[in-house]
């Protein structure tokens, strides 16, 4: 019996790696030190109430952001692991599986479950409260997309200590993912894990075209709408059509492993190529996904600082549908070298570089938007310049590499590494870091210090532009991507070890943020934003609520007429003009209650894709069982939403109105 | 339940039983078709992808007409653009992959 458990704990469990070793210590504590925490200060209680059964938008947002930093971390130790192991030549610091390990996680994780989450996050917290609404559309849903996302990310986290992770590269490309390739339970934790969380970001792109399009304050028409949710919309539209791609792709890799076809399999009669197809069709898609956003914020912010309205309003609103539109016709750029014939690769290439065009409108429109403003220089407008310089040159190496017989010099090599680290990077992550120190006082309600988020900034930037321009010598110099280790003779050593000190001095800077963050914590009180408008210059309507805004947004609903609403107004009362409606009578607000179900259903899928993952079938029943009851459980819930009486409202506009 | 009807005016109706029993039928039958034509071996070659073709864009007419409410809506416009939109894409994903997949000059 012993020898039997030894046997299935030494397969299950990962073993004979110290760091993972190290990583089991520091999970286990982590949960323990979590869990004694909250026993102590009997916290259980509020937490399911107030956090896990939730379906406040503001909340699952913030649930998002703070998951997307953990993954930032784990996803940079990763960077950093293979950074230290690249430094110099001939290291031996990380073996060679290990090390395909951890460039796939470090993919999977910074795109799927760091920059999407950041993204949904933003999403959540900023967008009802910009179009004047009181929720999303559907909240119910919005609770279950977090937590199926939150489950699909912790089963694929899972497989670093269980089973162990996948190694296939982050697309997973078959024949390396395939059963004959790749045996173990790692290609499976990312399947599910995908799987799992790509339910949720389809329903989170469902549940914010709908609130989008049908939710706005009256009198906020399309073109009236602030460029965020513009930019969210447009991000929307390319989720709900990409993702169905991805699912599908998934699930025929899924069936080649687990059921026996062929779809991607040579020797089966299968075609692995029509694999990168399809993946390529979600995986551009995605990547314009995540960085569109990004533009959204930016427009925000330079209109902001520069207190003067956003140069082009128009042409940014249709640059960004052109670009969600184009980026389905340009997958084909991502394998160049595949040998489809010239007629193919001439297409791609001029479509690609078609999206240079739109992407440099907005680019001059924010130029613009700050020539002869009033610019100051906070954290937020920081980033937003920040991004510029790092954008635009960015954007150019992808204009080289979008030139079908260059790219086949650059394929594969680390001038592409350098390339999407560069716009990725620069474009998606500085934008999310501007959004998240702009709308950090409206949701938690205290400023964060300035001085720590510069040294934030600057230690970004600096080791951002260390780490990555070496690389793209180093792809000329023909240093391919994923080589987990390199000779003395190569001559490589040199910009290998810059660029390991500029990844360093990233690692620094996030130590730096979460400072900040601790810091500002610490010392909320003296730093409590009182006025809802803690930027002075806020444009659009979430600056016009009190900081945290109350559970319904908006105690009554705002008209609007101007595009930029509260900034129109706060120029009205300077000129006099303003006529204060007369103060309209408050009502009762609807407001949909909280429910245990999202969490409980996703904790079943997340039991359902591990018995996939492990072949358990008796597992996969259960778990599917449990979906399933869930289901029905919810369809016979016909307690879902109640009323906040008048003197309730009152008591909370009393408490957190301030005069503005 | 005592303020269901404010979610949902009166007027926007989300089917009948009679439209999603019939619905169901139908993509039942259109999902059982196909199954025996592949595993009976009836059809071959041109006609058996054709055929299947057929009852695939079938099904998604049901799919849109009985469950998506698609004559339904008051306002259709939001509903033609998307319904545009991916047939666009699905056009773009088909033809862009055959097109891909069969110039490829490596395995010609």
């Amino acid at each position: 019996m012993w020898e039997k458990v030894k046997s299935f704990a030494s397969e299950f469990f990962v073993t004979g790696d110290p760091l993972i070793y190290g990583a089991d210590v520091s999970i286990a504590l982590t949960l323990i030190a979590l869990v004694s925490v909250l026993t102590y200060f009997k916290k259980w209680k509020w937490l399911w109430k107030e956090w896990l059964t939730t379906v406040d938008h503001k909340k699952i947002g913030i649930m998002y952001i703070l998951s997307a930093f953990l993954m930032l971390f784990r996803g940079g130790v990763d960077a950093l692991l293979m950074r230290l192991q690249l430094a110099v030549p001939e290291l031996d610091f990380l073996l060679p599986d290990h090390y395909n390990q951890i460039f796939t996680t470090h993919g999977v994780i910074m795109i799927l479950f760091m920059a999407m989450p950041f993204m949904f996050g933003l999403f959540n917290v900023m967008v009802p409260l910009q179009i004047g609404a009181r929720d999303v559309a559907y909240p119910f849903l919005n609770a279950l997309s977090f937590w199926l996302f939150f489950f699909g990310a912790m089963l694929f986290n899972l497989s670093f200590v269980i089973g162990g992770s996948p190694d296939a590269g982050w697309l997973a490309y078959p024949p390396y993912s395939e059963l004959m390739y790749n045996p173990g339970p790692g290609q499976d934790f990312y399947i599910w894990g995908i799987q799992i969380s790509g339910i949720g970001s389809l329903m989170t792109g469902i549940n914010f075209i709908a609130t989008i399009l049908k939710m706005r304050a009256p009198g906020m028409k399309l073109m009236k709408m602030p460029m965020f949710s513009w930019s969210v919309l447009s991000s929307c539209i390319a989720i709900i059509f990409s993702f169905p791609i991805l699912t599908a792709t998934l699930a025929l890799l899924f069936l080649d492993r687990y059921g026996g076809a062929h779809f991607f399999t040579l020797d089966g009669g299968g075609n692995p190529m029509m694999y990168i197809n399809l993946i390529w069709m979600w995986g551009h898609p995605e990547v314009y996904i995540i960085v569109l956003p990004a533009f959204g914020i930016f427009s925000e912010i330079v209109a902001t600082f520069s207190k003067k309205k956003l140069f082009g309003y128009k042409s940014m609103v249709y640059a960004m549908m052109i670009i969600s539109l184009l980026s389905f016709l340009v997958w084909a750029h991502h394998f160049f070298t595949m040998g489809t014939g010239a007629n193919v690769n001439a297409f791609f290439a001029l479509t690609t570089m078609l999206i240079a065009i739109p992407t440099g409108a907005k680019v001059f429109n924010w130029l613009f938007t700050m020539f002869r403003g009033k610019i100051t220089f906070e954290t937020p407008m920081l980033w937003t310049i920040g991004f510029i310089p790092c954008f635009v040159t960015g954007g150019l190496t992808g204009v080289l590499l979008s030139v079908a017989p260059a790219d086949f010099q650059f394929h594969n090599s680390y001038f592409l590494v350098a390339h999407f680290h560069h716009v990725i990077i620069g474009g998606v992550v500085f934008g999310y870091f501007a959004g998240l120190y702009y709308w950090w006082p409206k949701m938690f309600g205290f400023k964060l210090n300035e001085r720590i988020g510069k040294w934030a900034f600057w230690f970004w930037n600096i080791g951002f532009y260390l780490c990555f321009m070496p690389q793209y010598v180093l792809g000329l110099m023909g240093m391919t991507r994923r080589v987990f280790s390199y000779g003395w003779d190569k001559g490589w050593g040199d910009l290998n070890l810059v660029s390991t000190i500029g990844a360093f001095l990233m690692g620094i800077a996030f130590l730096f943020q979460v400072w900040q963050i601790a810091h500002g914590v610490k010392h909320r009180k003296d730093n409590l934003d009182k006025t809802g408008d803690p930027w002075k210059h806020g444009r659009t309507l979430e600056w016009s609520i009190a900081s945290p805004a109350p559970h319904y947004n908006f105690a009554v609903l705002p008209q609007v007429t101007e595009q930029d609403e509260w900034w129109e107004e706060k120029l009205r009362k300077k000129q006099g003009q303003f006529v204060p409606a007369a103060p309209k009578k408050l009502e009762p607000i609807h407001m949909p209650r909280n429910s245990g179900i999202p969490i409980i259903i996703s904790a079943f899928f997340f039991v359902a894709g591990f018995g996939f993952v492990f072949h358990w079938t008796w597992f996969i029943i259960a778990g599917l069982a449990g979906v399933a009851a869930c289901m029905v459980a919810h369809s016979f819930n016909y307690d879902t939403d109640y009323y906040i009486p008048v003197d309730e409202i009152e008591r909370t506009e009393a408490e957190s109105r301030v005069t503005n | 339940m005592a303020h269901k009807e404010m979610t949902h005016s009166p007027e926007e109706t989300h089917g009948s039983f009679k439209a999603y029993t019939l619905g169901f039928v139908f993509s039942i039958v259109l999902t059982v078709i196909p199954i025996a034509i592949v595993m009976n071996g009836w059809l071959e070659g041109r006609a058996n992808a054709i055929m299947l073709m057929v009852f695939a864009v079938l099904q998604l007419a049901i799919q849109l007409l009985f469950f998506m409410h698609l004559r339904e809506e008051k306002k259709p416009r939001y509903n033609l653009i998307s319904l545009v939109f991916g047939l666009v894409i699905l056009l773009v994903i088909v033809a862009g992959s055959m097109w891909i997949m069969m110039y490829n000059m490596v395995a010609v």
